[in-house]
């Protein structure tokens, strides 16, 4: 118990035991929102991109603002994930019935698939800095974007047969395309579920909380703060850098898994460089490294365009408008002052209480 | 202490905006619930659809928005079936599709108008199936759209059939030898045509030198691929595609003084109403087409007109097909003799029902009939552009 | 010839992304920052273009002015309204910022032009040159283009060069603290850059436009894109580099689509950027700053 408190008063633990507290009190709220039948259904369809753009908003995070590089390409990672995750489901559906399993199945093998990419585009990327490695980012994330555009995937009696640029194998009268090029897939079938979602955002929060707070977490933020400095102490640079860089793809893989259990129809060219800036406009609205922030942000940067469909033809615009007037106003003098203030009170507060209790 | 607290403030906002959504919307329902059901006898049917109407494909989604609002007011203004449209912005995107369709849904949407475009529309169609609302779709004609699904209904023709036609017209007419194709092949639409036009082709033994591809991401240069057309002779080159990239390749073909002939589908009419497109670019442009804006027969002439009176421009194919939606559906709703009151289940039924059944003609072709997987049988007529004006072939 | 054809066309491409690109570069260098709004600009100056000629009737060259004009006041509104405040911000919260200028500018195209497809009347008329008995093309918009650019750059690098507001530029690019100790205008100075920057834009648009004749609110999105990748290719930052880094990203995206895929052009051309920035990490002809501690 005294154990818990000095955790929790510590202020990385009172970071953590909030950004679960806000996960599970939104969940339960949520839930009971939805058996009680009292949300509309577009809310409800809402919920699972919801999770899914929270971990993904969650894992740009460990390399936006733990690691301190700028990521332009991470809805690649997410498209890696989303179209093995496809892949494992289809060509399994017939040996593994229960959708739970192959669910989850996906979303490991999604994880798997784009921790590999991770690696791949890590390695060269994170030599560069700066706007140089931001570039090499979007370009990679490109890359992805084209190749799964040209590439073939079909499954028959004979097992599944692969092909890129144009379909180059006949399929038996069984068979069925998987991934058909830059039509990408349809008739996926949906999986994913808001508790899976909920689950694999603890999942998410628990491990990536972990290792910010362990040894290599500080190793992580040690790079960043001062890469020379954390050389000249013996931490290795490269291995921490990689490290964030391929967990924070595996998560983005994970969420593009769920992302595209939930939709029956997928394309390679949903995931371009405008999805992978709208991941960065949630970490960096939400806060850098901060990761409730980043909750928050996700959550309600997607809901934003969905309740002001009311004013319609307007809508994106004034999107567009908010999101600049919360980049001024977050970094304004106004919002300086009002913090001031607060503090201010705060610490007359303090002294007051002190005094009584003297 | 103070980022605390600040912390759970913006925890409970968060809860809150949910909550208040949840509550917020479910209120409004029952509002429209209680307006449905205390004037039921003079209630309009909910029309619900998804379209484009902001980014890169609002043109169509603009169009069909504007087609099916004058059927609308049309109809409603006879006084008999009443209709409320209504449509919700998806961006040509799948996830938004979906947004947008559930939000039609908290409407108390009882018909639906599918979507405008090909993709968001097999993203939607699947929840149409599980949620049995009756939907007829005014331009989405991807096969997958329609492909198990029993109460998905199409207005223009499915893909296919133009590709075969399109071969066979040029065969029998004789009007090239050796052909290139140039196609969208992110395109279900584009690629659909394609790939039965090619199969055609080759049956009736016409020679294609070159076949080049595009993408949405690549849709502004076609110089490699008219070069390449060029370079191996081509002298028609079939374009399977929108008119947008069509007149972008017209107007490149010009520029660098090559000009063979151009065969066009469905989607290449609308080539003349491109605001300054120099329609002497089009001229001996051939295409097979449902609807033609210059058509002189009463009701395009009216539907023309009244288009361009509210919205200062030329209807095109799309806007038609939409409007001929909800006139199919008003025929329908009166053949069934189907009430507003009645819950999206049985007036899907009883589509279901009509549509397979009846027979319809509107601006986009005569005596249509619809077969049970959903598609459409309709005769594309064969244009030639003249004069800056299409003209039967 | 069809080596040729593909040559000219890619000089062609190419050319506009080096003006597209030298805006980059010069807000970059002096400003640090992506502005990733700079792709809309251009898509505003074709409009302006547009409608004076259409609308208007203006002659070409007018409308070519008008949306100079309109750009770089526009640019430099921008830069007082949005960037300005957050100069002392972090370089992410520009960029975000930055995005949203974006956003803003392609819907308020929207709502003002409306979304269907405006088909643009080249800025230049005239046939297209034959050569070798038809067999290579070159049309006039691409000789134009190609000259602009040439004339764009050798400007600029004498204005950067000699003139004492061009040496105030690049003072600031440096260094901030300093140039503002002797006597240069920093703010000045960033407008001016701006302007710059936006009026090269609107060029780039009206050429653009020219080239690949459709209008949309999208148009700016995809070459600002590129050019931007052009303008780190050839080293952020550098005049001779954005030239080089255009030209040579416009020819490769053709070549890589006449020869080997033109699905895959694009990722080819990423690709070749990504192998020339782990070979030269800085561009081709950036400068490279050692790291101080």
């Amino acid at each position: 118990m005294n154990k818990l408190k000095k955790y929790a008063a510590s202020r990385s633990g009172r970071d953590t035991l909030l950004s679960f507290g806000i996960v599970i009190v939104a969940f339960v709220v949520v839930q009971a929102l939805v058996l009680t039948g009292s949300i509309s259904s577009s809310m409800k369809g809402l919920l699972v991109p919801i999770c899914a753009y929270i971990i993904m908003a969650v894992s740009l995070n460990l390399t936006v603002g733990i690691l301190g590089e700028l990521s332009l390409g991470h809805a690649g990672f997410m498209s890696v994930g989303a179209f093995s995750g496809i892949v494992v489901t289809t060509s399994l559906a017939d040996t593994i019935p229960s959708g739970v399993v192959r669910l989850i199945l996906a979303i490991i093998v999604g994880a798997i698939c784009a921790a590999i990419a991770g690696v791949i585009v890590g390695v060269p990327v994170l030599r560069l800095k700066g706007d140089y490695l931001a570039i090499v980012t979007l370009a990679f994330g490109e890359i992805i974007k084209n190749i799964i555009n040209v590439l073939y995937i079909g499954k028959d009696a004979s097992g599944l047969h692969f092909s890129i640029l144009e379909q180059k194998f006949t399929l038996d009268e069984t068979g069925s395309m998987i991934i058909n090029g830059p039509m990408g897939v349809s008739g996926v079938e949906k999986l994913s579920s808001f508790v899976s979602g909920f689950i694999l955002i603890l999942i998410t929060l628990f491990i990536i909380l972990n290792l910010i707070n362990s040894r290599s977490g500080r190793a992580i933020m040690a790079v960043r703060d001062n890469k020379i400095a954390a050389d000249s102490i013996g931490i290795s640079t490269t291995h921490y850098k990689l490290m964030a860089f391929v967990i924070s793809a595996a998560f983005a893989g994970m969420a593009g898994a769920l992302y595209a259990m939930n939709y029956s129809t997928i394309t390679a060219a949903k995931f371009d460089f405008n999805t992978s800036i709208l991941i960065l406009v949630f970490v960096v609205l939400g806060g850098l490294g901060n990761i409730w922030g980043s909750i928050i942000a996700a959550t309600l940067l997607t809901l934003l365009p969905e309740l002001l469909r009311a004013v319609n033809s307007y809508r994106m615009l004034i999107y567009a408008i908010l999101l600049i007037a919360m980049m001024l106003f977050n970094n304004s003098p106004l919002k300086q002052r009002i913090l001031e203030k607060r503090g201010m009170k705060q610490m007359e507060k303090a002294e007051r209480s002190g005094k009584e209790g003297a | 202490m103070k980022k605390s607290l600040s912390m759970l403030l913006a925890g409970l906002m968060l809860v809150g905006t949910l909550a208040g959504c949840g509550g917020g919307e479910t209120a409004s329902n029952d509002n429209a619930g209680a307006d449905e059901s205390s004037t039921a006898s003079g209630a309009a049917f909910k029309i619900g659809g998804t379209s484009p109407l902001t980014g890169d494909a609002a043109i169509y989604g603009n169009a069909v928005a504007r087609g099916a609002q004058i059927a609308a007011d049309e109809i409603n203004a006879e006084g008999g079936i009443q209709i409320e449209l209504k449509f919700e912005d998806d961006e040509n995107n799948t996830e938004k599709a979906v947004n947008a369709y559930n939000n039609l849904k908290d409407w108390g949407m009882q018909l639906s108008l599918g979507s405008v475009t090909s993709k968001p529309c097999e993203a939607i169609s699947t929840d149409i199936n599980t949620d049995r609302i009756f939907a007829l779709t005014p331009s989405a004609s991807s096969v997958a759209t329609t492909e198990g699904k029993d109460n998905v209904f199409q207005m223009c023709f499915a893909d296919p059939n133009q590709g075969t036609a399109s071969a066979d017209y040029i065969s029998e007419q004789k009007l090239g030898s050796k052909i290139a194709i140039i196609w969208k092949n992110d395109d279900v639409y584009s690629t659909g045509i394609h790939d039965k036009f090619v199969a055609e082709a080759q049956a009736k033994g016409l020679e294609i030198v070159s076949e080049t591809t595009f993408t949405d991401a690549s849709a502004t240069d076609f110089s490699v691929q008219l070069n390449d057309a060029k370079s191996k002779g081509a002298d028609l080159i079939f374009l399977p595609m929108y008119y947008t990239p069509a007149s972008l390749i017209l107007t490149q073909a010009n520029s660098m003084g090559y000009a063979p002939k151009f065969f066009g589908v469905d989607g290449m009419d609308g080539i003349l109403t491109v605001e300054n497109f120099d329609t002497s670019l089009a001229e001996g442009v051939m295409l097979l087409t449902p609807f033609n804006a210059d058509a002189t027969d009463d009701k395009t002439v009216a539907f023309v007109e009244k288009y361009k009176e509210e919205y200062g421009e030329v209807p095109n194919q799309f806007a038609a097909d939409a409007y001929d939606c909800i006139y199919a559906y008003a025929q329908a709703l009166e053949a069934a003799g189907a009430t507003p009151d009645m819950s999206n289940e049985e007036l899907c039924d009883a589509m279901i029902e009509q549509f397979t059944s009846m027979t319809f003609n509107g601006l986009t072709g005569e005596n249509m009939t619809w077969d049970t997987t959903g598609a459409v049988s309709k005769s594309p007529k064969g244009m030639v552009i003249e004069n800056g004006a299409y003209v039967g072939m | 010839m069809g080596f040729l054809n593909h040559l000219i066309s890619g000089i062609s491409l190419g050319s506009i992304y080096a003006i597209i690109a030298l805006g980059y570069t010069m807000v970059y260098g002096i400003a640090k920052m992506l502005n990733f709004a700079h792709g809309d600009v251009i898509m505003v100056g074709g409009y302006m273009c547009f409608c004076a000629t259409t609308y208007l009737g203006w002659p070409p060259i007018a409308g070519v002015l008008l949306a100079v004009v309109v750009c770089t006041v526009l640019g430099v509104v921008i830069e007082r309204l949005a960037y300005k405040p957050l100069r002392m911000a972090p370089s992410l919260a520009v960029l975000i910022t930055a995005i949203g200028v974006s956003y803003f500018l392609q819907n308020a195209a929207l709502l003002i032009w409306g979304s269907s497809t405006k088909s643009f009347t080249s800025v230049v008329g005239g046939d297209p040159i034959q050569l070798f008995g038809g067999q290579l093309t070159i049309t006039r918009v691409t000789i134009v283009t190609i000259v602009a650019c040439v004339i764009i750059m050798v400007a600029l690098t004498l204005f950067t060069t000699k003139s004492k507001m061009g040496t105030a530029m690049r003072a600031v690019s440096e260094d901030k603290g300093a140039a503002q100790l002797m006597g240069i205008n920093v703010n000045t100075t960033i407008s001016l850059t701006f302007a710059i920057g936006s009026g090269l834009a609107a060029i780039a648009g009206v050429l653009l436009c020219s080239a690949y004749p459709t209008l949309l609110p999208t148009t700016g999105s995809m070459p600002g894109i590129k050019a931007f990748t052009a303008a780190v290719f050839g080293g952020i930052g550098s005049i001779p580099g954005a030239l080089l880094g255009g030209i040579l990203l416009g020819v490769i995206e053709i070549f890589a689509k006449a020869y080997i895929s033109t699905q895959l052009s694009d990722a080819i051309v990423f690709a070749v950027l990504i192998i020339v920035l782990l070979v030269k990490p800085d561009g081709l002809l950036g400068k490279h700053v050692s790291e101080k501690v």
